[in-house]
């Protein structure tokens, strides 16, 4: 179980990374949620914690379910919520980012939520302005609620990651979530191993606390856990495998292949799910799914980084 | 004769590696000509005394972006000529990536022109090597060459199709220049913004292979080999570059090469924090590549030492790591980043490192320059080894101020700097 750790002072007015992250922090927010896990099934749904805060959506990049969930968690927690949606990133002549930020911030605003297609972009807001700043999704560097909410939902369903095998599949190079996901997996004592084609695995990828395996045969009956990474075409350059047929062939999660493993084994995915591709819809919506429950979880998650970046932010501003 | 201008500089450390000199002496000017090295007694001269002080022959940089013209906000020939001459350097090699591109015989005179107006620092200028930078077809070299292009290159990215550049150096055998390349194949390397490797993978950014550059170069010795024709190699940042320009130089190829201060005093580990003055082209690489670097230079692999000054705004700079543009601007504190990288540590001396930017550049671009010998025109840089100065990036001459070396405290400080005879900087 998570262990109770009332005393810990959370002292982060940013949720950037995972790799930043200690074992008790991310235990804290574990608890945090859990305590807000009560909410939905409450007949209001509300609690005034954030209440006159107000937290900006930055998203530029496409996304539904980070988005609404973060506007949810906001709302749940009575804060004001601006959307700013914006296709394209800033460009070398346009509006840059931080002068994007700079004005919200003008405007009055508590925390900035945003996700991005540049890696490091959240850090160089936090660095730009003095609103709290939690990442959604920057480039392929981390996606820190996706990876404390996926891990959540292992714990929630285990009880502990201590010593369980935990596959992450498919393209490990250009997913944030693969990150955040190995970073905050490793420190709470699983054994990772990353299962995909040798073209989708990252620079000096041996140099990472994970395993590496190129056959998800030979790894998929040893795992307690398996997360099924999207295939994202819209990052990957040129064909770093030559069909979907080929992929969905060696590393898709087959009918099959989920009959192999530990009858306990939980499938996971960040969605939205290729349904066909990265696993057989059976399988999605199959007694081992845990992708809705990851859905459901990702709220309380949220809930509780929304409200541990703004009592730091508070504490600040009483010294 | 009144009109004869003299300037005597006493008593300094005269150092002028072509001549194998390096003893206190006294330099005699006359009008914009070394009259006298050794003991020289002259009551009618303006006197400079150089006591404690190196004197060298002016330092020349084969690699600066000016940015004129297109990009005037970020640098222009005269203010990048003020940068030039207060660190010391009294030749640059202006880069033709500009807006529009330097690649025709007209460009060329207007970067002269420009120069001579500024009247700071002489301006070389290389011209492109095919039309708009495109890689494509070749541009007017021998025009280019007629108005005083010392030679041509595509800086910036790297003639990606090998037919393109034999052709190029097959032409450049009409000439007598050199043929300079950003060694980058972009098919290996297209989208990166930083060294490929472990950093890369957890800062989740796209990485350079070390490849790209090498696999260029590579191909470019086999081209060497077929035309024989003089070939510089820009800012060097790996190891495996360094064995494929000593296997060249070691087989009796024309093949030259430059490495920049930043190659050589950062790692990639400089990135982590995504500061985006940390983001040059080729990029920042391992601990390895540094001492590979610094080994070719104590062996005389490495030909000359250049900055690569790059000048941004800074609100470019202000962009996310992946958008941000690549360069450091350098030139002010070159020579001090030098002594840091290879003095200090003691790879090698004063002499060689006067050597490499001063008569080895000179070489490379192949002009008469980068000696004190008697009867040459009078480039001079006066620096006082040991004064210690903090670098302050807001006293920049330079009109960017993209410049990770800012705070730091360095040895290493510029004088006087002497151009054809006229004092263009004193400190």
């Amino acid at each position: 179980m998570i262990r109770r750790n009332t005393k810990f002072n959370w002292k982060r007015k940013h949720l950037l990374s995972l790799r930043d992250l200690s074992r008790q922090e991310l235990e804290h927010i574990f608890e945090t949620a859990k305590g807000f896990e009560q909410f939905s099934t409450r007949s209001i749904k509300k609690a005034p914690t954030l209440r006159g805060k107000v937290m900006v959506n930055m998203f530029f990049e496409d996304s539904t379910r980070t988005r609404i969930s973060f506007s949810l968690a906001a709302s749940r927690l009575s804060a004001d919520i601006v959307d700013f949606t914006k296709k394209s990133s800033s460009v070398s002549k346009g509006e840059t980012l931080i002068d994007t930020a700079r004005n919200l911030e003008a405007m009055g605003i508590d925390i900035v939520v945003i996700r991005h297609n540049a890696g490091g972009a959240a850090k160089l807001l936090s660095r730009s302005i003095n609103a709290c700043v939690v990442n959604a999704g920057d480039g392929f560097n981390e996606h820190p609620t996706q990876g404390l909410l996926d891990v959540y939902t292992i714990v929630k369903e285990k009880g502990s990651l201590e010593g369980l095998k935990i596959g992450i599949v498919g393209d490990i190079a250009h997913s944030r979530v693969a990150r955040s996901n190995i970073w905050a997996m490793t420190k709470l004592g699983a054994e990772v191993t990353l299962v995909g084609p040798p073209t989708l695995m990252p620079a000096k990828v041996d140099q990472l606390p994970v395993n590496v395996s190129y056959n998800l045969d030979d790894v998929i009956e040893n795992l307690d856990v398996i997360n099924m990474l999207r295939i994202q075409f819209e990052r990957m350059g040129g064909n770093p495998f030559p069909s979907v047929r080929e992929y969905s062939h060696f590393f898709g999660l087959t009918v099959e292949r989920a009959q192999r493993a530990k009858p306990g084994m939980l499938v996971m995915h960040p969605g939205p799910i290729n349904r066909g591709l990265e696993m057989e819809s059976e399988v999605a919506d199959g007694e081992k799914s845990v992708i809705l429950k990851q859905v459901a979880n990702g709220l309380a998650i949220r809930m509780a980084v929304l409200f541990l970046v703004n009592q730091a932010a508070m504490q600040e501003g009483k010294k | 004769m009144s009109d004869t201008k003299k300037i005597l500089i006493k008593g300094g450390r005269v150092v002028d590696p072509a001549n194998g000199f390096d003893e206190v002496a006294d330099v005699l000017i006359v009008d914009h000509k070394i009259e006298a090295v050794g003991s020289v007694k002259d009551a009618g001269a303006e006197v400079i005394d150089a006591n404690g002080c190196i004197v060298c022959p002016g330092l020349i940089d084969l690699h600066v972006h000016f940015r004129e013209p297109g990009d005037e906000e970020e640098e222009t020939i005269f203010s990048g000529s003020a940068a030039a001459v207060a660190g010391g350097f009294t030749s640059v090699v202006c880069m033709p990536n500009t807006k529009p591109a330097i690649d025709d015989e007209t460009s060329v005179e207007y970067i002269h022109r420009m120069g001579r107006q500024a009247r700071k620092t002489f301006i070389y200028c290389m011209g492109a090597i095919t039309k708009d930078r495109k890689g494509e077809e070749l541009a007017e070299m021998g025009l280019m060459v007629k108005a005083g292009a010392i030679g041509f290159t595509d800086d910036g990215a790297g003639v990606q199709n090998a037919a393109v550049m034999l052709r190029a150096l097959k032409y450049a055998q009409m000439f007598d220049i050199v043929i300079s390349q950003h060694c980058h194949d972009s098919s290996l390397g297209s989208n990166g913004v930083m060294n490929s490797g472990y950093n890369s993978t957890i800062l989740g950014l796209p990485g350079m292979d070390p490849l790209a550059e090498e696999m260029m170069l590579w191909r470019d010795v086999q081209l060497v080999k077929k035309t024989n024709v003089r070939y510089h190699a820009q800012h060097l940042s790996t190891a495996g570059s360094v064995k494929i320009i000593r296997e060249a130089k070691a087989d009796g190829l024309p093949v030259s090469c430059e490495v920049t201060p930043h190659h050589l005093l950062f790692t990639d580990d400089a990135v982590m924090d995504y500061d985006t003055n940390f983001k040059v082209n080729p990029p920042l690489r391992t601990a390895a590549d540094i001492e590979a670097l610094k080994s070719a230079i104590k062996d005389g692999v490495v030909d000359c030492l250049a900055t690569d000054h790059a000048p941004h705004l800074q609100s470019e700079k202000e962009l996310e790591f992946l958008t941000a543009p690549c360069g450091i601007a350098s030139l002010e504190c070159a020579l001090a980043l030098y002594v840091r990288a290879l003095v200090e540590p003691g790879v090698i001396g004063w002499s060689e490192l006067i050597a490499l930017m001063t008569y080895k550049p000179a070489g490379v671009i192949g002009v008469d320059k980068g000696t004190l010998t008697v009867g040459s025109r009078a480039d001079v840089t006066i620096f006082d080894p040991d004064a210690e100065y903090v670098i302050d990036t807001e006293k920049f001459y330079s009109k960017s101020r993209n410049c990770p070396y800012d705070g730091w405290k360095v040895s290493a400080k510029i004088k006087t700097t002497i151009v054809a005879g006229e004092i263009r900087y004193s400190n």
